[in-house]
């Protein structure tokens, strides 16, 4: 069989990271935070990146979203728009849900004010915020203000949306709620998604596959592939028992730096 | 679709009912009284204090008079036609000093706070000019100027600007780095940083810097209008320097409160606009 322009093009990955290494600052008293980390996302593939608190996960992300170059190696992401998003919401204290949105339809390039109004109405709609938009930041909780920061991330009309544990600071409801409608907004849109956690059951909750990281330097360890049918729910036998494992694998990780 | 939206949608309705405050009905009146009755109390306080110095005969009466006399002298003050236009004046001064002062204040602050260089230079000269004692600059000033309008308004801009300076450059010193990489992540560089994050950032501390701008300069104008008084031009100063040389002390005394209720004026101005962009930002305790 031949390969068609097509199938090229599926081929390639949406985000390619290819021998990344990053250090910060030099010479001897240089931190190594990633050392020649290699992974392929695939388009609308959702990746869980796993590993203990310091391996170098926010690194990685900031490198991608095009915060900071790689000290060595190349990133790719075919020119597809990044979203990132962070454990607390940033959101801008000064102005309203609504605007929070709608600032990042103006800086994206949308230059209509009714045009930015109605698109941050229907961003937030799909967050099932739509009675927030007057709302001020301090006045919603953190998993509506959550919410609010992924509409803020999806009007970047990113083809990639890069999630530093997000949903890290809520409360196990909200969080196993906000789960549901990620992977739904997930599967409706095509998102590919790159979700670090240092929580494995959400990881094996969420991902199609979970990569774990070792620590000073930050190393690809390992990558699980998920199988578990979705929707899956994180209290799950299957959930569990994946979660198992990757601990298992994580906590040997980590013994090593005992010594 | 495997998750069912609906039920989803329902759950995430119900958590966020419960996570919201429910509104409490606010008593209008009961909440101004609880902020009035304070300042009420130590109006009072204030006043007693001082009919029973007087009483005490510490000092004669034409030295020393009593809150009633001085009361009258107001009333007296406010009847006049010349009262007013010395009031005139000397706001005048005021705001032509201060809005100088601002625009002066915040050029030099915005210039302070981005450019790198100028910063190591000049910071530290700005603290120090604030710390200066407006009325040193007053021999400077008339040497310079003359006693002239100009003096006064050179010694107000220079006690005024240093502090509007320094709140601008505070403010942008204290963004908070994830405000600034939220703004990066949403393709905000440069300029428009600048314009959407770092300055709607660091307002509060621009407002700060604005209100001690005004005490300074307010400070300044009255130690100006004591010193360079100029003919045909009555101002509060003024007529403070000929009550005194008049050994007129109800009419000074009324002066003084005059001077203490502008100043009480503009200030409670600045906290309102302050406390809108506190409660606005959820920066208030009672929020
Ligand atoms: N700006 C920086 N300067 C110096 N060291 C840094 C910087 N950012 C991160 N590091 C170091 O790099 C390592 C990885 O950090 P990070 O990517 O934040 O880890 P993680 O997100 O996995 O907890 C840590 O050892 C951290 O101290
Ligand atoms: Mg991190």
């Amino acid at each position: 069989m031949t390969l068609t322009v097509e199938d090229l093009v599926s081929v390639a990955p949406a985000v390619g990271i290819n021998a990344v290494s990053k250090a910060y600052g030099r010479g001897p008293d240089a931190v190594r935070a990633l050392d020649r980390v290699s992974l392929d996302v695939r388009a609308g593939e959702f990746v869980c990146l796993v590993g203990a608190s310091g391996c170098g996960k926010t690194t990685l992300l900031n490198l991608v979203a095009g915060l900071d170059s790689p000290t060595l190696g190349t990133i790719d992401t075919g020119g597809r728009r990044t979203g990132l998003m962070f454990q607390e919401a940033a959101l801008f204290p000064w102005l309203t849900a609504g605007a929070n949105v709608e600032l990042a339809l103006e800086l994206r390039g949308v230059r209509s004010r009714t045009e930015r109004r109605e698109q941050a109405a229907e961003l937030l709609e799909r967050v099932h915020l739509r009675g927030a938009a007057d709302q001020r930041p301090h006045e919603l909780s953190g998993g509506m203000r959550q919410r609010v920061a992924l509409a803020r991330a999806l009007a970047q009309d990113a083809e990639v949306l890069l999630m530093d544990e997000p949903f890290g600071a809520l409360d196990a409801m909200t969080r196993d709620l906000l789960h549901d409608e990620l992977e739904r907004l997930w599967s409706t849109t095509g998102l590919t998604v790159v979700f670090v956690t240092h929580n494995v059951r959400e990881a094996a909750r969420l991902g199609d596959r979970i990569v774990l990281l070792t620590s000073r330097p930050g190393r690809v360890a390992a990558s699980y592939d998920v199988d578990i049918p979705r929707p899956r729910r994180i209290e799950s036998r299957e959930v569990a028992a994946l979660a198992a494992d990757v601990t298992d694998r994580l906590r040997s990780e980590v013994r090593r730096h005992g010594h | 679709m495997a998750i069912d939206s609906r039920l989803l949608e329902e759950e995430l309705a119900g958590l966020d009912a419960l996570d919201l405050e429910e509104d409490k009905p606010v008593d209008r009146l009961a909440k101004v009284w609880s902020a009035l009755w304070p300042k009420l109390a130590a109006v009072f306080l204030a006043v007693a204090a001082w009919q029973l110095t007087v009483w005490s005969h510490w000092r004669p009466e034409y030295v020393l008079p009593s809150p009633v006399r001085v009361l009258g002298q107001l009333g007296n003050l406010l009847g006049e036609g010349e009262f007013y236009r010395a009031i005139a004046i000397t706001l005048r001064r005021a705001l032509t000093g201060y809005a100088l002062a601002v625009l002066v204040g915040t050029l030099v602050g915005a210039s302070v706070a981005r450019v790198r260089p100028l910063r190591t230079a000049v910071g530290s000269l700005i603290t120090g000019l604030q710390t200066m004692p407006s009325i040193a600059w007053f021999p400077l000033a008339i040497l310079l100027f003359q006693l002239s309008e100009s003096a006064i308004l050179f010694v107000v801009v220079l006690g005024a600007a240093p502090s509007i300076a320094n709140g601008l450059i505070a403010g942008v010193d204290h963004v908070p780095p994830l405000l600034l990489r939220a703004g990066r992540v949403l393709g905000a560089s440069g300029l428009r940083l600048y314009r959407h994050v770092i300055l709607p950032a660091s307002l509060p501390s621009f407002v700060a810097g604005l209100k001690q701008g005004w005490a300074f300069a307010w400070r300044s104008l009255m130690a100006g209008e004591l010193l360079v008084i100029l003919a045909n031009r009555p101002s509060i100063g003024a007529r403070l320097q000929f009550a005194r040389e008049l050994s007129d002390a109800p009419a000074l005394l009324a002066l003084m409160i005059v001077v203490l209720l502008i100043g009480i004026v503009v200030d409670g101005v600045f906290n309102q606009v302050d406390g809108h962009i506190r409660r606005r930002r959820g920066l208030t305790a009672g929020a």
